[in-house]
């Protein structure tokens, strides 16, 4: 499989954003203006940083209560494995699964996979690299559906708005939930799956 | 037909960075890098007219998501409804106001703006032309993509109604079924498929 010529050997890189063949060397794609690198710029540092913020902005997600719920006088608040819970609880299994896995399963599958891409990727292992290429575009796919719980709370609460019967209002945990989606999404966007293969040569700028 | 000099005749791969020469798809033929297996390039199903048109339909159905309910709900002889709107509304309380600017983006901007764009750039590439502000479009266009969620807003309607049908009496809303057709248009019309147009309308180099 080695035989497949690399861009960067033939003097020619990718324009991520129109998909232009550019020259080595040039600072800007010469057809659509964007800016060009032949590797994302500090990929491992930002990925980290974006990572990071997310793991931290997790603990609150899960912590604080995502929404406060009255009704008919009593109140509670729900943190979102509270939420899964009463779903299971009340016999509603497929959806507690599903609000689960968009809420737990996907943001952790992507610390776990995103870190370990980035420790291969720093110690230029030679392990899996297929694989490890085809669990990236993986997670570059499903993260945004974290977003689901996000927008169940805010549907749920501008609907239930029935005064003194009944109300259900967001809290401040929706908001760390909603940063961890959005971290974790430009820690995505920050890697750079190519660093995987660049483990193949020596010294790659 | 644009000349062939024009045409860029390579593909790199932007996920292990293979340069490979690129050959005409069919409509339904996929291109996959051999070295890690990730989508090179794909046959264009739809013509720009037909673009143009599912992008018209687009509109449309924005309009009608936007302006219906997606959920309507009643207890002891109260009703209550909620458009897009609302629900970014609702998430726009206090400390936690930065959220509702995420929902906003993901559910309504994001989308409108992509079709609007669209609809720019392809109105003018059915005559062949290259829209003012094409290049502009176009980025605008890839940076849109990733935070456009209507399909995840459409499964947060369908567990929002199963998880209040439980306690209330609860109604999909016009708005859910302009939704649903939204998201499929979106998906037909928004991938990066549109960057044929970079080839097809020979946008030359600055
Ligand atoms: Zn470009
Ligand atoms: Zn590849």
């Amino acid at each position: 499989m080695s035989n497949i010529p690399y861009a960067r050997d033939q003097n020619v890189c990718l324009c991520h954003v129109c998909s232009y063949v550019c020259p080595d060397g040039v600072q800007t794609c010469p057809r659509c203006e964007s800016p060009v690198h032949v590797r994302k710029p500090n990929s491992q540092a930002r990925t980290w940083a974006f990572l990071i913020a997310g793991l931290i902005f997790y603990i609150p997600a899960n912590v604080l209560p995502v929404m406060d719920t009255t009704l008919l006088g009593n109140r509670s608040e729900n943190t979102i494995m509270s939420g899964v819970i009463e779903f299971a609880g009340s016999g509603s299994w497929d959806i507690a699964i599903l609000i689960f896995i968009a809420s737990v399963v996907v943001p952790c599958i992507k610390f776990l996979v995103l870190g370990m891409l980035l420790v291969t990727c720093q110690r230029r292992s030679q392990w899996a690299k297929r694989e490890r290429a085809r669990l990236f575009r993986f997670i570059e796919l499903i993260g945004y559906w974290s977003m689901l719980d996000v927008l169940v709370v805010a549907l749920v609460a501008a609907l239930v708005q029935f005064h003194e019967l009944s109300t259900i209002e967001p809290r401040l945990g929706i908001l760390f939930f909603g940063l961890v989606v959005v971290m974790t999404m430009f820690a995505a966007m920050s890697f750079d799956p190519r660093l995987i293969w660049d483990a193949e040569v020596e010294n790659v700028r | 037909m644009q000349p062939l000099e024009r045409h860029s005749a390579r593909i790199i791969c932007e996920h292990c960075d293979s340069l490979y020469e690129a050959i005409p798809l069919q409509a339904g033929q996929s291109a996959y890098c051999l070295r890690c297996g990730a989508v090179l390039d794909r046959g264009h199903r739809l013509s720009i007219e037909q673009l143009l048109a599912l992008t018209v339909a687009a509109a449309i159905m924005l309009v009608l998501a936007n302006v219906f309910p997606v959920i309507s709900i009643s207890l002891q002889g109260l009703t209550n409804e909620v458009t897009l709107w609302g629900s970014v509304q609702a998430l726009a309380q206090g400390r936690i106001t930065l959220i509702a600017l995420v929902v906003g983006l993901a559910i309504i901007l994001a989308p409108a703006l992509q079709i609007a764009l669209l609809f720019w750039v392809l109105l003018h590439a059915r005559r062949g032309e290259i829209a003012p502000g094409f290049k502009a479009c176009m980025r605008a266009l890839e940076h849109l993509r990733p935070w456009s969620m209507l399909e995840v807003c459409l499964l947060g309607i369908l567990v929002a109604i199963v998880k209040l049908a439980g306690m209330l009496d609860v109604h999909a809303g016009t708005g859910l079924w302009a939704m649903a057709m939204l998201m499929v248009l979106i998906l037909l019309i928004a991938g990066k498929d549109i960057r044929r147009l970079w080839e097809e309308l020979g946008v030359g180099h600055s």
